[in-house]
């Protein structure tokens, strides 16, 4: 099996090895190895862009591979970073309330505990009760299930309406964004039980590990979403080199065929969108922590309209371009956004980047969609070697004398 | 010879105008049949109704031994009935190799899972092998077929027909744009197939047609004009008219 997914893709072994020997880099220059080379907040950020990798590869595998231009994936990564908040911020309100109430003269009873917590917790939306939905909060190992299994969920019901209809194109990506659309403004609501637009905060801090510095608590989330994307890397390779693989591509390239071979398109669709919104819900678990705080705004339509363009600038169609479109493309951005690009003068305007990225990146994605629909990936094509041939979708001439691809390769 | 497909009373209407008018055809198992007709005729059509992707407004198609309506089953589950279909454009994935393509096409398991799980058997290989044989691309096994000439796009096309093992198959103007030598090649896949399963074949070319030696059903205006052998429709005056006489 293994051997069968490393023959057809050499560039996974690349990718790991890659991905180890950053980690390994940025682990030995962290401050928690002691040289401080990478600060710990630039940690956070390399720790988030993995995350934010991992989702882009369940992008490229939904849209590059499917063929499905889902603008929605970004709802089913804050899902997942939601489930883990719960987690995390009830377990840290109730070890700072139980330390509290501990001065009182009379022991506190389970019920008193808990509506303290919800004083705590829910105190901002100006209730104290705990919603249903918190039901499990307490239990790690829940709410580690309810990560996959809420967003799993809403895909599946999403997909199933969705795609029983026969949903395609324009007017599918248009229906995934009003799910997110309708996902965030229902929580926005202070009444969501979610906290509202306050969102749930305070998620760095790993309860019962006070004594910890953030400096341990980061590399140890930067190691583990490093694994996670690691593995859904090679499960995403495993699953688009086999048969499964052919059958998804014809899809994406015409599936009124694929039907007429007997595959049912639907039930495909159905599930690579779920098994890619699990995988997204995973990413956004361990993005959040790190992140410190979510809200609804994460959840905004045009976060997963984000993720669409890193995947297209990054190269579709091939997972490691996925990595680095999300990569080159989130690390800019924070470059530009985060002040540090140097204002341009023009003498009667000056262009700040922080105003100005927005169009930057607009252009860009324009000029990579249309100039070179490869994205960054297709310069690795450049550098093995591998050039398609360019037929502008012609016959490559009568029988014999075809282009070969031994050929078209020089 | 039981019958293995019946299509009776069958009409359906685009924007009111009516493509196909109470349409009946019936075909046996290990039958070849060529159907012609003007452009326009609903050939296209008829294949569309049998195969799913057009609903009739009326009329009935019964299928197999069993008798089961194909009205109303989705497309994949009438190919995984038995019926295989090859488009009047070459469509096959030209993105994925010669060898993909046929692998995709061969009579497995169809759903995610045991798709997923899936690995080439010995059996599988050796078929695959065998067929890319007899449609002429065993050399081009690891060519992307979009690389592939026309000719040979309708070959493979045939040949991933011929690898779903349908037991009827609608070939749809399978001669379209080939050499007189490709052509002879095709006639000889289709009549070759035709000794095992029922084969349709849509076809203008009057030289084809007659080497394929078949009955000939002739449509017109979405409903049959004649039927029988070709040297008797061809001497139908009705026939003439409509069609050959142009
Ligand atoms: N989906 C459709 N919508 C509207 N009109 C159609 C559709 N499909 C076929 N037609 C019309 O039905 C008639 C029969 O078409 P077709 O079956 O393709 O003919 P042919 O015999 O040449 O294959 C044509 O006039 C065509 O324009
Ligand atoms: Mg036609």
């Amino acid at each position: 099996m293994s051997q069968g997914v490393l023959a057809k893709n050499p560039s996974v072994l690349t990718f790991l090895a890659v991905l180890g020997l950053f980690t390994l880099g940025v682990t030995l220059m962290s401050e928690w190895a002691g040289t401080e080379i990478v600060s710990t907040s630039l940690v956070k950020t390399l720790g988030k862009t993995l995350c934010l990798a991992l989702v882009a590869v369940a992008m490229d595998l939904v849209w590059g591979y499917t063929g499905i231009l889902s603008l929605g994936h970004f709802a089913f990564f804050g899902l997942g970073g939601y489930m883990i908040g719960m987690w995390l911020m009830y377990e840290r309100t109730h070890g700072i309330v139980v330390s509290s109430l501990a001065e009182a003269p009379i022991p506190p009873t389970e019920a008193e505990v808990v509506a303290a917590i919800g004083n705590q917790i829910f105190g901002v939306v100006g209730s104290s009760e705990f919603p249903p939905i918190w039901a499990f909060a307490d239990s790690l190992a829940l709410q580690l299930v309810l990560v996959v299994l809420v967003p799993g969920i809403l895909a599946f019901v999403f997909g199933w309406l969705a795609f029983r209809s026969r949903v395609t194109g324009v007017y599918l990506s248009i229906l995934t964004q009003a799910m997110t659309l309708a996902l965030a403004l229902y929580l926005f609501q202070n009444d969501s039980g979610l906290r509202g637009n306050n969102g749930l905060s305070g998620l760095q801090n790993l309860p019962g590990l006070d004594h910890v510095p953030q400096s341990s608590i980061s590399i140890w989330f930067f190691w583990a979403s490093a694994g996670a994307l690691a593995l859904g890397y090679v499960l995403s390779a495993w699953i688009v080199s086999g048969k499964f693989g052919s059958v998804i591509r014809g899809i994406r390239d015409n599936e009124a065929r694929v039907r007429f071979l007997g595959y049912p398109v639907e039930t495909y669709k159905l599930f690579v969108f779920t098994v890619t919104a699990m995988v997204a819900g995973i990413a956004g678990a361990l993005y959040y922590p790190q992140a410190g705080i979510i809200n609804p705004a994460e959840i905004a339509p045009i976060a997963s309209i984000y993720l669409a363009v890193w995947v297209a600038i990054g190269g579709r169609g091939r997972l490691y371009g996925a990595v680095i479109g999300a990569f080159f493309v989130s690390l800019v951005s924070s470059w530009f956004t985060g002040g540090q690009a140097p204002d341009v003068n023009l003498g009667l305007y000056t262009i700040k980047w922080v105003d100005w990225w927005l169009v930057l990146l607009g252009l860009s994605f324009v000029a990579v969609t249309l100039l070179a629909p490869k994205g960054i990936g297709g310069l690795v094509d450049l550098w093995t070697g591998r050039l398609a041939p360019d037929r502008h979708g012609a016959d490559l001439g009568p029988d014999a004398g075809s282009l070969r691809e031994a050929e078209a390769e020089q | 010879m039981s019958t293995l497909l019946e299509v009776s009373g069958v009409s359906v209407t685009f924007d009111g105008f009516k493509a196909i008018n109470n349409l009946s055809f019936a075909i046996a198992d290990a039958e070849m049949r060529a159907i012609i007709g003007p452009n326009g005729a609903g050939k296209t059509t008829f294949m569309d109704i049998v195969t799913g992707k057009t609903r009739p407004d009326e009329g009935r198609i019964l299928w197999g031994d069993a008798n089961i309506s194909l009205l109303g089953l989705s497309e994949a589950r009438i190919a995984r009935e038995g019926i295989g279909r090859k488009f009047q454009k070459p469509t096959v994935f030209e993105d994925q190799t010669v060898r993909e393509n046929l692998l995709m096409a061969l009579r497995n398991a169809r759903g995610p899972l045991q798709v997923l799980f899936y690995r080439p058997r010995r059996e599988d290989l050796d078929r695959v092998h065998e067929l890319s044989g007899e449609i002429g691309l065993l050399d081009a096994l690891d060519r992307k077929s979009g690389e592939l000439s026309h000719g040979q796009k309708q070959w493979l096309e045939i040949g991933m027909l011929l690898a779903q093992e349908p037991r009827l198959l609608l070939v749809d103007e399978p001669a379209a744009g080939m050499t007189p030598a490709e052509r002879e090649h095709t006639t000889a896949l289709l009549v070759e197939a035709a000794k095992s399963r029922a084969v349709v074949v849509i076809e203008h070319d009057m030289e084809f047609v007659r080497r394929l030696g078949c009955k000939v059903t002739v449509l017109h205006e979405g409903a049959v004009l004649a039927e029988g052998s070709l040297d008797h429709v061809t001497a139908n005056q009705e026939v003439i008219d409509v069609y050959l006489g142009r």
